[in-house]
């Protein structure tokens, strides 16, 4: 067994078992805690595969972006855990049955699954080759060169998703101080103050 | 070569920078108070991109590696997209005013969607046809729910949200399962590997997700349960939009998918089709009977109506495709006037949508009766009017097609169906007395409404070539 | 001898001795860097600082570590304790990480990744969990309010941090720290660095690394005034030293990324003179004294202020000099001053 494969072996537990962990902790906190570990060990096995760059924006996006805000609001919501997990108790039989059936039709898949002739050849063919380019920069050559109208079409729809957030949730409330910078840096002494002459013993 | 790509994707290009512009331009001055400029201009750019995609396409081409295919298919369904979008925009300005939502991003998201629609239809990727249907569909949600202080408009937005999420699932695990025998996400591609006409069995589950999600998108049963709901909760320009554009595009992405990706294996999914169009017809008939709401109705015809354009795409051949299109065509005509008249209908200054208050409609407003009347002897398909003929080239589309079957069914569902449109025509002309409806019309809505109906009779002479474009559009998609 | 450096043991040996001198080159800056940050603020302040253990004060800093070790440690009845325990071992052991690729000269470098840069980033980017971790499992107000503060002030630098590094990186075609130093290398020495072509970035740099590491004027997280201080507050000896040893080596990396950044890591800033590791200690030294005077010198933020100015002034600002560098790397504007592609553009 060579270090490379002990490694991946280690990695790959550890997925596992954060993964398992993540469904069955009972406190929520602890399992998004140990999703970031899932995430983290995650790029690890990226690594292991020799693309440190995918590897290192899993870390950067995932665990350092997107599982921040996911802590964050299972830390502020107020959901009282034990009764969501009655309700789904409920639906569990449900659920399991309609597990199952797509369970055992993945397996049926995947007992009789084979790839077209040409599949191989179709997906090396969208690649550059590894040999030649470094796979961060055969990554940017695929996403902004060959694929340069999906990416951009995702970029459309992050926008909608933007516009979509302000037009459903902003609201203007009026009667509120905010600071205005401008205004602020403006104002000088004479506008700010007055100064009266308050003669002893009369008061304004 | 990005250049070539670029000018082949221009009016995409130009509707998507101009949203982005007109979403600055109203962010930096007077935000909600442009909201009528706005749509206007995005009307108008709608309408002559619509109009020189008609005058200017000509052969084919493709750009970005196969992911984008402008053929004579995809610019017919652009210019209907197109220009039924820029219709029910003007439509909807009065009545979004008068509900106090009229908000400047309204246009820019149905900008936003119509781009994605007009990529949808030129897809020629798996993932091109992701990112496409998931630009309309977000945008979709997004408008659904406008009326945010509105409780049934939040639920319609939430529902639709839910459930079309799902439905992209269903749709992504159908492409990779695709992309997993096939080895690319290209059309072209993934025909090459089933040149031989045999269906591997691992093709044929991904091919079931796909057209499952697909299905969702023009809300054919059993995938329908969203749109009664999302249809009524939603404000109705909302409503009359979906109604339109969208389903144009979800079907043509539907024949996109069926002809490039599996054209040589129509054995393998005509049946699928098949099966989706018969259900959604009978229960389009059958469920819409009980609905006092025309926006609920509405959306029950909708969901018959696609039964039946779907039965143009089950017959599998070219002429079932260009019946499906002139299908299409004649149908969001259809829609957009009986939406014209649905946005106008309101009672003491509130928008009512219950049908009780069209009896004795036909005293009050004799001109729009005779309008609605014909609208809806076409929505039914009784002969003399064109959406007959629509449904004529359907059914002959699936006799040719040795699905006489599935021809008499339709003829079935269609008797059933006549039932609610013309109880509708008998409240007007026949009802008792109720507390009526008004319907204060703007030029826009009237226009509308009496130009859709002249066209559904004055079509008749040769539906406006209409024919004879849609099959020229088929034979680019099916040969 | 040399044989047996080339076997799977010998290399392990190797790699764990040059971590350890790593360590121990950290530990022992850390342990002079807080003396050296309360000197500065005790001269600003007209003070004489620590000046009794040790020859003007120098083991001030043992003296403190050697008490806070050996107090007990107090754990809060109602904390979470294993998440209370695991965040300042986090908080220390990922400021202590990002060190394995930071080279102090042109081949003295643990781990010369690829990525090198992404991999900081990452790093740094992960250090927020110390702080919320902490503030969340000591089950207790102004900790949590405090975590919750440092979160979204973190997340929201960091975005301007990546996009000043995405700068960086477009000038030099390489996420290699050895690359973008040795794209400083000319034979002007200091007109050479990337400090004036980007020059805008150096200062909003230097103020985002202020924020990202919870120094004044943006320590908010930990505000003493407002939240007695802040996630902090549950901690005493050892966990509280970890904490704190593991904030000033955040700081201290900081110093380190701008050194290689932009200030031309260990070459030598006058033509003639030769370039080497003393030169980078020099740099980072200058830097945390800088951090050092703006600890003493600047009022704190307020909470609103510090949001506006990362989101509407930083964040747009940066975003428009990415923009700006893609077409002067792309065009050779400005003769070339911002394309020095280290791999083949």
């Amino acid at each position: 067994m060579t270090l490379a494969v002990f490694t991946f072996y280690v990695f790959s537990t550890i997925v596992i078992l954060a993964g398992l962990l993540t469904v069955l902790s009972r406190n929520p906190v602890h399992s998004v805690l140990w999703l970031i570990l899932a995430f983290f060990t995650s790029a690890g096995l990226f690594v292991l595969l020799g693309a440190e760059f995918v590897a290192m924006l899993l870390v950067i996006v995932y665990v350092g972006a997107v599982a921040v805000l996911f802590l964050f609001v299972v830390m502020m919501l107020d959901v009282d855990f034990a009764e969501l997990k009655a309700e789904m108790a409920r639906f569990m039989p449900v659920a399991m049955l309609i597990g199952v059936v797509l369970l055992m039709e993945l397996g049926l898949v995947f007992g009789v699954w084979n790839f077209a002739d040409q599949a191989g050849d179709l997906r090396q063919a969208v690649t550059p080759s590894l040999s030649e380019a470094h796979n961060t920069q055969a990554l940017g050559e695929i996403v902004y060169t060959q694929y340069i109208y999906l990416f951009q079409a995702a970029g459309l729809i992050l926008l909608v998703a933007m516009i979509g957030a302000i037009v459903l949730t902003l609201r203007h409330r009026p009667n509120i101080k905010r600071q205005n910078i401008v205004a602020q840096i403006n104002r000088d002494p004479a506008q700010a103050m007055e100064l009266k002459n308050v003669k002893p013993g009369q008061g304004l | 070569m990005i250049s070539a790509d670029l000018n082949i994707v221009l009016p995409e290009l130009i509707l998507a920078v101009y949203a982005m512009g007109a979403l600055m331009f109203a962010v930096y001055t007077g935000k909600d108070a442009t909201a009528p400029l706005i749509l206007g201009s995005t009307a108008a750019l709608m309408a002559a991109l619509g109009v020189w995609i008609a005058i200017s396409g000509s052969g084919a081409a493709t750009a970005f590696g196969g992911a984008f295919i402008d053929d004579g298919f995809s610019r017919f369904a652009k210019v209907i997209i197109l220009l039924s979008a820029a219709a029910i925009l003007l439509m909807s300005q009065s009545y979004m005013e008068r509900i106090g939502i009229l908000k400047f991003e309204y246009p820019i998201l149905i900008a936003l969607a119509t781009v994605g629609m007009m990529m949808m239809v030129s897809a020629g990727d798996l993932m091109a046809l992701y990112m496409g249907l998931e630009l309309q569909s977000l945008s979709l949600y997004v408008i659904a729910a406008l009326h945010r202080d509105d409780q049934r408009s939040t639920e319609a937005g939430l529902k639709y949200f839910v459930l079309g999420a799902l439905s992209s699932g269903l749709l992504l695990y159908g492409a990779s399962l695709t992309y997993g025998y096939a080895g690319t996400t290209l059309f072209s591609g993934i025909l090459e590997t089933i040149s031989d006409g045999k269906m591997p069995i691992g093709l044929l589950l991904g091919l079931v997700f796909l057209f499952a999600g697909l299905a969702f998108k023009v809300s054919a049963a059993p995938f329908h349960m969203w749109t009664p709901d999302v249809y009524e909760g939603s404000p109705t320009p909302v409503t009359a939009f979906f109604a339109t554009a969208p389903k144009v595009a979800a079907m043509a992405l539907f024949a996109r998918v069926a002809h490039d990706a599996f054209g040589t294996v129509t054995a393998d999914w005509t049946q699928i089709i098949a099966l989706l169009s018969v259900v959604s017809m009978f229960l389009g008939a059958i469920a819409a009977i009980g609905q006092r709401d025309i926006k609920r109705l509405m959306a029950y015809s909708s969901i018959a109506h696609m039964g039946f354009a779907l039965m143009g795409l089950a017959a599998g051949t070219m002429f079932g495709i260009q019946a499906m299109l002139i299908y299409l065509a004649i149908y969001v005509v259809m829609n957009i006037g009986t939406f014209a008249f649905i946005l106008s209908m309101e009672r003491d200054g509130q928008p009512v949508t219950d049908i009780d208050g069209l009896h004795q409609y036909s005293k009050a407003e004799p001109l729009k009766a005779l309008a609605l009347l014909v609208l809806m002897f076409s929505l039914a398909g009784v002969p003399p009017m064109v959406g007959f003929f629509g449904k004529f080239y359907v059914l002959q589309a699936a006799v040719d097609a040795d699905l006489a079957w599935l021809a008499v069914a339709g003829v079935i569902a269609s008797v059933i169906g006549a039932f609610y449109y013309l109880r509708i025509v008998y409240f007007m002309y026949f009802g008792e007395e109720r507390d009526a409806i008004q319907t204060p019309m703007n030029a826009y809505n009237w226009a509308a409404l009496v130009g859709a109906a002249v066209i559904m009779v004055a079509g008749v002479v040769n539906l406006f070539g209409v024919e004879a474009l849609a099959a020229a559009a088929a034979e680019t998609l099916v040969n | 001898m040399t044989e047996f450096f080339a076997t799977n043991l010998g290399i392990a040996l190797i790699i764990i001795a040059q971590s350890l001198a790593l360590i121990a080159f950290v530990m022992i800056s850390l342990l002079f860097l807080v003396y050296g940050d309360r000197k500065i603020w005790a001269a600003v302040q007209m003070r004489r600082g620590p000046n009794v253990v040790g020859a003007w004060g120098l083991l001030q800093s043992v003296a403190d570590a050697m008490k806070y070790v050996f107090k007990e440690i107090v754990i809060p009845a109602g904390a979470d304790k294993t998440v209370f325990m695991l965040a300042p071992m986090m908080s220390f052991v990922l400021a202590i990480l990002a060190w394995a690729v930071i080279p102090f000269n042109d081949t003295w470098v643990l781990a010369n990744l690829n990525v090198a840069i992404l991999y900081v980033f990452a790093i740094s980017s992960l250090e927020v969990y110390g702080v919320i971790m902490g503030g969340w499992a000591s089950n207790s107000k102004y900790p949590f309010l405090g975590s919750l503060r440092s979160a979204a002030q973190m997340i929201s630098y960091e975005v301007s941090i990546g996009l000043i590094i995405i700068g960086v990186i477009l000038s030099t075609g390489s996420l290699n720290f050895g690359d973008i130093v040795r794209a400083q290398d000319g034979d002007w020495g200091i007109f050479n660095w990337y400090l004036w072509p980007h020059l805008p970035m150096v200062v909003l740099f230097f103020v985002s690394a202020l924020a990202e590491t919870n120094r004044p004027p943006f320590d908010l997280p930990e505000a003493e005034s407002e939240l007695v201080a802040g996630y902090q507050v549950e901690y005493s000896s050892t966990p509280f030293l970890l904490f704190m040893a593991g904030e000033y080596i955040a700081i201290f990396l900081m110093c380190a990324l701008i050194t290689l950044l932009f200030f031309g890591g260990w070459l030598s800033p006058i033509p003639g003179l030769p370039d080497g590791a003393l030169w980078m200690v020099a740099k980072m030294g200058f830097f945390f004294f800088l951090f050092a005077m703006v600890k003493a010198i600047v009022p704190r933020y307020r909470y609103d202020q510090l949001m506006r100015l990362g989101w509407k002034v930083f964040l747009p600002f940066s975003l428009a000099w990415v923009t700006f560098v893609a077409f002067a790397a792309q065009f050779g504007w400005f003769w070339g001053g911002y394309a020095r592609w280290a791999v083949g553009g």
